[in-house]
């Protein structure tokens, strides 16, 4: 047990490790290492099935790192750099789309499926409270049932 | 009231359905294909080595003038070893080539597998260090670019290019600008 406990903090403490950038970049300071970090991790890997190029051991992750690296030491912002990435590889390529016509769904269609929600809602509510009054014709049924009761 | 039952039963059947087509279309297509952003605009700007003449620099204007394929290789990368004697066959039949050597080990090894495989290049671009490749958003190889007189990418294939990839989808989009092109020359 104490054996196993042992392993599973040793992985732990490992695990960061593994996870760190494969090459090191030197940087000059921490906003752009900062920077670098932020931007490789919202980068997806075009070759990969759902990676970040930080995370990428593919060729292509490695050269989109080495760009990324290369547009931030040159002191390009975050969104110069991302559309210079978008520009070659599409949408695809950041876990943060744009808003763009073609993108724009990702934003309405979830209220859109509210508004319907709601509107079934509230259409159901209205029927159900429609149905407890009566009309004339069962009013007066209903008081010919009941005045039978007391006969 | 019957009117709205009716409705309410379809309803469901009629997203049902939508969400089959949907979803089987899904199915059939390729998650790592992803869509070319270059359809329907120009070559970008570059300067490339020749292949087998370093001194000579070669720039975007060699990408136009007429109909070509233009062909991302390495010697690295098997599937591009798979594609190159049906490009061969290719070029013996009068398809015009350009071959874009990405990322190689080295130039003689990309000159030694044209040597031994034979070349069916018109041209041979040298992309050492990818960054044309990159312009052209290549995220792997081979990957085959369909480009028309004026130098505008009109199609990207991804993977190698075969007797069905040529018969069904590239060969039929190259005759068509092929067609083009000639009787604009006539004129």
């Amino acid at each position: 047990m104490r054996a196993f406990l042992a392993s599973v903090l040793l992985v732990l403490v490992l695990l960061p490790l593994a996870h760190a950038q494969i090459t090191p970049y030197p940087f000059e300071n921490d906003q752009q290492r900062q920077q670098f970090q932020r931007l490789t991790e919202q980068l997806r890997c075009p070759k990969c099935q759902n990676q970040n190029i930080a995370d990428s051991h593919a060729g292509i992750a490695k050269d989109l790192r080495d760009k990324t690296y290369e547009m931030v030491m040159a002191g390009r912002s975050d969104e110069e750099i991302v559309d210079y990435m978008v520009a070659r590889y599409g949408q695809f390529v950041t876990y943060k789309p744009q808003l763009t016509a073609s993108t724009s769904i990702l934003w309405w269609a979830p209220a859109l499926v509210i508004l319907i929600g709601l509107g079934v809602m509230i259409s159901l509510a209205r029927r159900r409270r429609q149905n407890l009054s009566l009309s004339e014709e069962e009013r007066q049924r209903l008081q010919q049932l009941e005045g039978g009761k007391d006969d | 009231m019957t009117k709205w039952r009716w409705l309410i039963l379809f309803v469901p059947l009629a997203i049902f359905t939508v969400m089959v087509v949907v979803l089987l279309r899904g199915l059939g297509s390729d998650p790592r294909e992803l869509e070319s952003t270059m359809i329907g605009k120009p070559i970008p700007a570059f300067q490339l080595p020749d292949l087998y003449q370093p001194d000579i620099l070669h720039d975007q204007g060699v990408l136009q003038g007429r109909p070509m394929l233009l062909n991302v290789w390495a010697t690295w990368c098997p599937t591009c070893r798979a594609e190159h004697q049906y490009l061969n066959k290719l070029a013996q039949q009068g398809v015009y080539i350009v071959g874009l050597n990405y990322k190689d080990d080295s130039r003689a090894k990309a000159i030694d597998w044209l040597n031994t495989l034979g070349d069916p290049y018109q041209l041979n671009l040298m992309d050492l260090s990818g960054q044309v490749a990159l312009d052209l958003g290549v995220y792997g190889a081979p990957e085959t670019f369909l480009i028309d007189s004026d130098g505008i990418v009109r199609y990207r294939h991804v993977g190698d290019v075969n007797p069905r990839v040529w018969e069904q989808d590239l060969g039929p989009k190259y005759q068509q600008l092929m067609q083009q092109y000639e009787s604009e020359e006539r004129q």
